[in-house]
This record gives C-alpha cells, sequence and structure tokens, in this order.
C-alpha cells in the first residue's frame, strides 16, 4: 500500500484516497509543434525500474494535485511536493540522491 | 411553500454506537484567499469564529467553520439563517476575489456517538482513530467506504459525517451495518 503525505493538508493520505495523474513534469507540445514534439509528448512516457516521479490528486481529500518522488521497484516514498512548480525542488532531489546516489530520470539527476 | 426535509428525516439507529440524521443544517462553502482580511471578517460575522488553520473545525452546535483546503472553508449556520447570513457574506465580499454558495440542501449530517464511535468510523474510513491522532476539534475530509465524506468529534465520543444529500441513504446503511451489535472490534 503506497502512502504519501499530502503537501495540501499535511494528510498522510494511503493510495484508495488518492488518484494516480500519471507521469510528472511533462511539457506541452500543442498547436504549431513538429509532429514528433506533439507525438512524443502526448505518448512517449517513462517506465523507469527506480526512481519516478508521478502527479497524484488527493480526491477523497483536499482535492488538490500535488507532485509525489518514488521509486517503482520499492514503492519507497521520497517525497511528495507541490504542484505549481516545473521541475522538483532541490530538497527532493537530495533525498533521492541520499538513497539513489547516481539516479537519473529524464534530464533531470 | 413546501415543508424542506432532510435527506433522511432524522433516521436513526442504536447499536454499539447511535447513528442519527441530524436532520436540516445550513451550510456555506466558501472559496477564496484564506489569508485575507476582508474573508476572516465574513468568517467572524456569519459564525463568530476566526478562521481555522489546517483541518481545524471551529463548531458549536450547529454553528462553525471547518477547513476544507487550503483556498476552502465549511461555513456552518442554523438552517433557517443560511439565506440572510449568505446574503451579508456575499454582499461584503464583493470586492474580493472569493465565493459564497448555499449547499445547505446538497448535504447531509449523520451524528455517530457512544463509546465505539471510533470503532464504527474505524471500519469505513481509511483514516487513524487513534485518541492522540484524531481529536474534536480536527476535521478530515476522507472517504467512507465508496463515496467521499468529511468528519469531525463534537467531544469524546461523537462524530458528525457530512457526506452528499444523494449519498445519504448508502452512509447511513454503512454506518447502520457498521455498528452492528457484536461488531466490536476493541482497537480503539
Amino acid at each position: 500500500m503506497l502512502i504519501l503525505n499530502c503537501p495540501y493538508c499535511g494528510v498522510d493520505a494511503e493510495e484508495t484516497e488518492l488518484a494516480a495523474g500519471g507521469e510528472a513534469h511533462l511539457k506541452r507540445f500543442g498547436p504549431g509543434s513538429s509532429d514528433s514534439d506533439f507525438h512524443d509528448y502526448l505518448f512517449m512516457r517513462e517506465n523507469p525500474k527506480g526512481v519516478h516521479f508521478e502527479r497524484w490528486r488527493h480526491a477523497n481529500g483536499c482535492g488538490k494535485w500535488f507532485h509525489a518522488a518514488r521509486c517503482t521497484q520499492t514503492l519507497e516514498v521520497f517525497g511528495t511536493y507541490s504542484a505549481q512548480v516545473y521541475e522538483p525542488p532541490q530538497e527532493i532531489r537530495d533525498a533521492i540522491t541520499a538513497k539513489r546516489p547516481g539516479w537519473t530520470w529524464r534530464g533531470f539527476e | 411553500m413546501s415543508e424542506p426535509i432532510s435527506a433522511l428525516n432524522h433516521a436513526s439507529y442504536d447499536g454499539i454506537a447511535k447513528v442519527e440524521e441530524c436532520g436540516l443544517q445550513g451550510m456555506i462553502t466558501l472559496r477564496g484567499d484564506l489569508s485575507d482580511k476582508v474573508l476572516a471578517k465574513v468568517v467572524k460575522d456569519a459564525t463568530g469564529q476566526k478562521v481555522p488553520g489546517q483541518r481545524e473545525a471551529l463548531v458549536n452546535g450547529d454553528t462553525g467553520v471547518c477547513w476544507m483546503s487550503t483556498d476552502e472553508l465549511l461555513v456552518l449556520v442554523p438552517y433557517a439563517e443560511v439565506e440572510a447570513k449568505l446574503a451579508a457574506m456575499t454582499n461584503a465580499l464583493s470586492g474580493t476575489h472569493a465565493l459564497a454558495v448555499n449547499v445547505s440542501d446538497a448535504r447531509a449530517v449523520i451524528r455517530v456517538s457512544g463509546s465505539s464511535a471510533r470503532e464504527v468510523l474505524g471500519k469505513v474510513a481509511p483514516v487513524d482513530f487513534a485518541v492522540d491522532a484524531f481529536q474534536s476539534g480536527q476535521i478530515r475530509r476522507s472517504r467512507l467506504a465508496q463515496v467521499a465524506g468529511a468528519f469531525w468529534m463534537d467531544d469524546a465520543e461523537t462524530f458528525r459525517v457530512v457526506c452528499f444529500r444523494s449519498t445519504a441513504d448508502y452512509v447511513f446503511k454503512l454506518l447502520k451495518i457498521a455498528a452492528q451489535p457484536g461488531g466490536e472490534v476493541g482497537v480503539y
């Protein structure tokens, strides 16, 4: 069972209270972009074994979206953070580096 | 004018805990910047309470205010006063980016009381109901089996559960089954 701390209401919410929102930090390529960028934006997703960044919504709770960094292999949660950011904050990256030295995910490390 | 009737019209059940529908309760959803001074004054005027902090429920009888999220409050007022309070609120908030809506008839309120009240709620919601983890003065929005609900404690043995009116029957039956005699677990 995955338990994530909602950064908005401070509740340690378990999986059944949350709704998964897919991969985090996607950059949108909309009208006017090239076909290959649009294709990648629509269809290409990371599927890592290890460190992963996701969007979650506290659906049966405060209703807010937030980000979570976790390990897909062990279900270890490195941290959760605000939805209003374009990339993982430094303290989350430091927390991951402490436990998974040398990790990379998309362009982040 | 037809007479307003609550979802379950005061249905009640006595088991290891008493489950009863509370009847009509005035409720106003107030959204906006919770640090705003105008909003704080509006809350004070309507309920006599300050703006609650994270997950705080400041409730006294059928009047009070509950923290629903970082930009949402649930204002409780007596059912008969809801229109007047809402009008005063809307008027005071006219220059502020905020929204107040009467949701009284969209909700139902159920009271669960008795020494096993924590157990009854504990069976249907994924929440830690240990005495040191959940106390009166706190509100928790969560799910009750399959539907959304919120609850707070009026005292050490009494919960008030708020759910959508459309799911009131489901929630009442759910709590009723959880409160059947012989259903004690003895965890809390």
